[in-house]
């Protein structure tokens, strides 16, 4: 280190312009002048574009001109591009870790007026590099192999989509899903916007294929419970809830379930919304896939008690029930992480103002979802809670959406589904429908021409936000019915609307769970709890570990058609990584000198990425650099000083606020 | 347990019956009120839309008082728990009105620390002393009683600190607690017409009497209030609202009086007989003994 920072140090120092972005407030000129001055400078420029390839070359021909051995690039932030500027010092011939790179972008220009204070910072902050820049080390870039198996986790079309590319494209692909069978919430939309093409006819084709496919590991009614490893290498701990059937055995037949000793079902069942009753021996709806029943503990008798007649025992031809499974947990090594976790929809319950669960008659649009449905409780009826048709039906937009008091966030699909069950409540019951909306948010592929299409049809646009519902009349008309009182905005008056049915557009708001699911994955939530890309434009379906990818709602609301290309995209981007074969690590890892280690294990809590183990013989820290991610904590919190972090070294920053100061 | 008590112009006056109520019940209940002394105006009535300034200058030095003593504060009329609590705020948040406030009161030799806790007797009879301590109490369960649960606007709006802004419960429950049968009721919190009773009849009117028309729609007997200027409202203009759109008679109480009732208080010490509509055909056909 100190031998090196004596020796013979060559440096080549470049203040970018960035167009006018850093030119137009800093005096490049000036800077570069004055980089030119201080110790250890041979060479200084300043170059229009030196991210560009005349940029590149002007660095390589300068290395091998002036036998330069330490780069500084003085430009925009290393985020952006520090990996060109090390590409092309490697294509110079020299350690791509000689480069220090100054944020005179986003930490000057950008945020200072034109000037000498702006150029003087510049100078300071380029004064600083040259400094640390001498005592960088070349460092060694390390490579570690990827392992080619990949794990979906959700089952929704997100899910579905992933993986089904990459199992076409020859990988092993493990999804796991939560629920008994996959297709997510889709499976339970009876048509899609803006086509209205049938959804189970687009979707269960994919979910079969799922299920054939000799890719595809499918896991569902299990989750994951533990993930350790890194990038290439993680190993995942499914635990597979029992559903005490034989899943190889059982084909389906529901004969069980006939058998079953409860005539009628009695549990509300999740799939219809609660809108019917199931038996504690159910299939979530026909097309399940797997196409295989499971037992509600809550509900069976045998689970309960152990005192039942067991005729569904007896119906089984195939011997696939099995009282006794147990829950298991099985251990997988995959190289790469789809996560599609979904969403939830907002609790109407929630804005009581609305009277869901208060007033029978109003109803969430998913609800609504089933009714329409053929295969739904009311096998595609529309009805009121007495089995009447209603006459005039009001949806709510925006409910749990742009909204101060409950998510700030569109959801983005609501104003395109309302549109669709305004169409299908109009289609199946002639009712006038009326919906309130705050915008109407209508901007994807045919969507404007969708809500046109409406307009035509007759179903009304009021535009306000809906204060209450209720069932208060002031009037004959309004008189045992539902009375919607909003401010029409347009109209510039309130109105009082009776109708007979109400539907909530429910937002979309993240999974319960997802802040435990981000912490067993090591991802980060957006301050809302959607899962968080590692660049909105640029890396939506990364995340800030690599290895790990975002796919569907999981990472935000979107659309059916959104989330089939995030997912496509994300198994893009696992594909990319696994076809590598390799991936090289970043060398700024944690190390430890073990002669000053005491094995105090304070750092081995610490450590975000449980990269750092203690070695029973030696009793010292061990750091494993696969793991590591260099963000220094470790370094930091060491009583003794004994761990060292490469490209951060106590000298290299203390050089660098030195010459800052 | 032990607070300190203000009781504004209106349980002095025309809601006497709110401030009798509430001392038999608490002291049944075990809770101490010992009255602010020397409090003034809360800054209500008029003053808050004349001069904001003066009506936060007098709020203040009321919760300066308050905050002299080691208890926490009791505002049972609606009007002055809600600009007691927008008066913490606003000085809290707005530092130019906490300059003025704080300037003003220190001409009179008085500090406000900004500690002082403001309560309503709901919230505490409720969620402090609880439901099942007041049910231990309860001699003469309400049977027959058919309440509708009027909370008016001002304890749940804009502070939404102890019950659901848009549908409040605590009412409900506590009638429920009695041996009252509640009624769903769906004007839990429209306004009562305020002052515009007295400002502008036609409009005031008009919003007293759709309460009251949908209370007896819904089968209600008696309809319970939080605050002084609700009840005066919905009590004292039923024969004007009778003229003038459809016949309406229903006593109106403060949720204290029925609990006063419940817990076998004489309705005298109740201040029961206050009412201008009389509750006494009711508690007759319920033989409540009181």
């Amino acid at each position: 280190m100190k031998e090196q920072s004596n020796g013979d140090i060559r440096i080549g120092c470049y203040i970018c312009h960035c167009g006018t972005n850093i030119a137009g407030v800093v005096n490049v000129k000036a800077v570069a002048d004055y980089a030119a001055k201080l110790p250890g400078v041979v060479v200084s420029r300043d170059y229009k574009y030196m991210c560009s390839d005349p940029g590149q070359v002007l660095i390589q021909q300068d290395i091998k001109e002036h036998k330069l051995n330490r780069i500084v690039v003085a430009s925009c932030s290393p985020l952006l591009h520090e990996h060109t500027f090390r590409n092309a010092l490697e294509g110079g011939g020299l350690n791509p870790f000689c480069l220090q790179m100054v944020n005179i972008r986003e930490h000057d220009a950008w945020v200072h007026e034109p000037g000498e204070p702006a150029t003087e910072k510049a100078r300071a902050l380029v004064r600083a590099a040259i400094k640390r820049v001498a005592l960088h080390k070349p460092l060694e870039k390390k490579e570690t192999k990827i392992n080619r198996d990949v794990l979906v986790v959700g089952g929704g079309i997100a899910g579905i989509h992933a993986s089904l590319t990459l199992a076409n494209g020859g990988m092993t692909v493990y999804l796991v899903e939560r629920e008994a069978t996959i297709g997510g919430h889709m499976a339970k939309f009876d048509k899609t916007f803006p086509t209205l093409d049938c959804a189970a006819c687009i979707l269960t084709p994919k979910m079969s294929a799922v299920g054939e496919n000799k890719n595809i590991k499918l896991w569902t009614y299990s989750e994951i419970v533990k993930v350790e490893g890194f990038v290439g290498n993680y190993k995942v701990t499914v635990k597979r809830k029992p559903r005490y059937i034989i899943e190889d055995l059982c084909v389906g037949c529901m004969k069980c379930v006939e058998a079953c000793v409860f005539k009628e079902g009695k549990t509300p069942d999740g799939f219809n919304e609660g809108l019917s009753k199931r038996k504690p021996v159910y299939m979530p709806f026909p097309q399940a896939t797997p196409p295989v029943v499971l037992f509600d503990p809550e509900a069976c008798i045998q689970l309960k008690t152990g005192k039942c007649k067991k005729t569904c025992v007896e119906a089984c031809d195939r011997n696939a029930i099995k009282f006794d499974q147990k829950e298991e947990l099985i251990e997988i090594n995959v190289g790469t992480i789809i996560l599609a976790t979904g969403f939830k929809t907002f609790d109407g319950k929630r804005l009581p103002q609305y009277g869901y669960g208060a007033h029978p008659n109003v109803f969430s649009a998913l609800q609504v979802e089933r009714m329409v449905n053929a295969s739904g409780p009311t096998e595609g009826h529309i009805t009121l809670k007495d089995g009447s048709k209603p006459k005039a039906v009001g949806i709510i937009h925006c409910v749990g959406s742009r909204d101060n008091r409950t998510h700030r966030w569109c959801s983005r699909v609501c104003c395109m589904y309302s549109m669709k069950l305004a169409h299908l409540i109009k289609q199946h019951t002639d009712a006038e429908v009326f919906n309130f909306y705050i915008d109407i948010r209508a901007p994807g592929k045919g969507y404007e021409e969708f809500y046109e299409r409406l307009q035509e049809e007759g179903v009304h646009f009021i535009r306000g936000r809906v204060a209450e519902v209720t069932d208060w009349a002031t009037r004959k008309d309004e008189e045992g019915r539902l009375v919607i009182r909003v401010e029409d905005t347009l109209a510039g008056f309130v109105r009082r609307i009776p109708v007979d049915m109400v539907v909530l557009a429910n937002g979309l708001e993240p999974q319960t769970d997802s802040q435990d699911v981000r912490r067993m994955f090591n991802i980060s939530c957006s301050t809302e709890g959607w899962f968080l890309e590692r660049h909105p434009k640029l890396a939506p379906v990364n995340t800030f570990t690599d290895g790990i990818f975002l796919a569907g709602c999981c990472q935000g609301p979107k659309d059916i058609p959104d989330t089939v290309a995030q997912a496509g995209a994300a198994a893009a981007e696992a594909y990319a990584l696994i076809n590598a074969g390799v991936i090289e690590l970043e060398p700024n890892t944690s190390f430890v000198v073990a002669d000053d280690c005491s094995g105090c294990k304070t750092c081995i809590p610490l450590c975000p990425y449980t990269a750092i183990s203690r070695d029973d013989v030696s009793k010292k820290a061990v750091i494993n650099e696969a793991l590591c991610k260099g963000c220094g904590v470790c370094v930091a919190a060491c009583p003794s000083g004994s761990i060292h972090q490469n490209l951060f070294e106590d000298e290299e920053i203390f050089s660098e606020i030195e010459a800052i100061l | 347990m032990k607070f300190t008590y203000f009781p504004g112009c209106s349980l002095k006056g025309s809601g006497r019956a709110y401030e009798e109520s509430l001392f038999v019940v608490c002291k049944q209940l075990g809770v101490e009120l010992e009255e602010l002394d020397d409090w003034n105006c809360c800054g209500a009535t008029a003053y808050m839309a004349v001069s904001e300034r003066q009506a936060f200058g007098l709020a203040a030095r009321n919760l300066a008082l308050a905050e002299q003593k080691p208890h926490e504060l009791i505002a049972p009329c609606s009007a002055c728990y809600m600009v007691l609590k927008k008066t913490q705020k606003y000085v809290a948040e707005y530092p130019k009105i906490g300059q003025e406030v704080h300037e003003a009161l220190k001409r009179g030799g008085l500090n406000y620390a900004g500690t002082a806790k403001i309560r309503h007797p709901l919230d505490v009879l409720v969620n402090d002393i609880g439901l099942d301590a007041i049910k231990k109490q309860v001699k003469n369960p309400l049977k027959g009683f058919k309440v509708a649960p009027y909370y008016g606007c001002q304890i749940v709006r804009p502070y939404a600190d102890f019950d659901d802004q848009h549908d409040p419960v605590l009412m409900d429950k506590l009638f429920k607690a009695l041996g009252a049968e509640v009624v769903k009721y769906p004007l839990k919190t429209r306004c009562c017409g305020g002052s515009l009773t007295g400002t502008l009849p036609e409009a005031g009117l008009g919003l007293s009497f759709h309460i009251l028309r949908e209370a007896q729609r819904r089968g209600a007997n008696v309809l319970a209030t939080v605050c002084p200027l609700c009840q005066f409202n919905l009590d004292a203009y039923q024969r004007d609202m009778s003229n003038k759109f459809e016949p309406v008679h229903m006593p109106i109480v403060y949720f204290t009086q029925l609990m006063g009732l419940a817990f076998g208080l004489d309705a005298k010490t109740l201040g029961l007989q206050r009412g201008i509509i009389s509750i006494e055909p009711l508690l007759k056909k319920q033989e409540v003994v009181a």
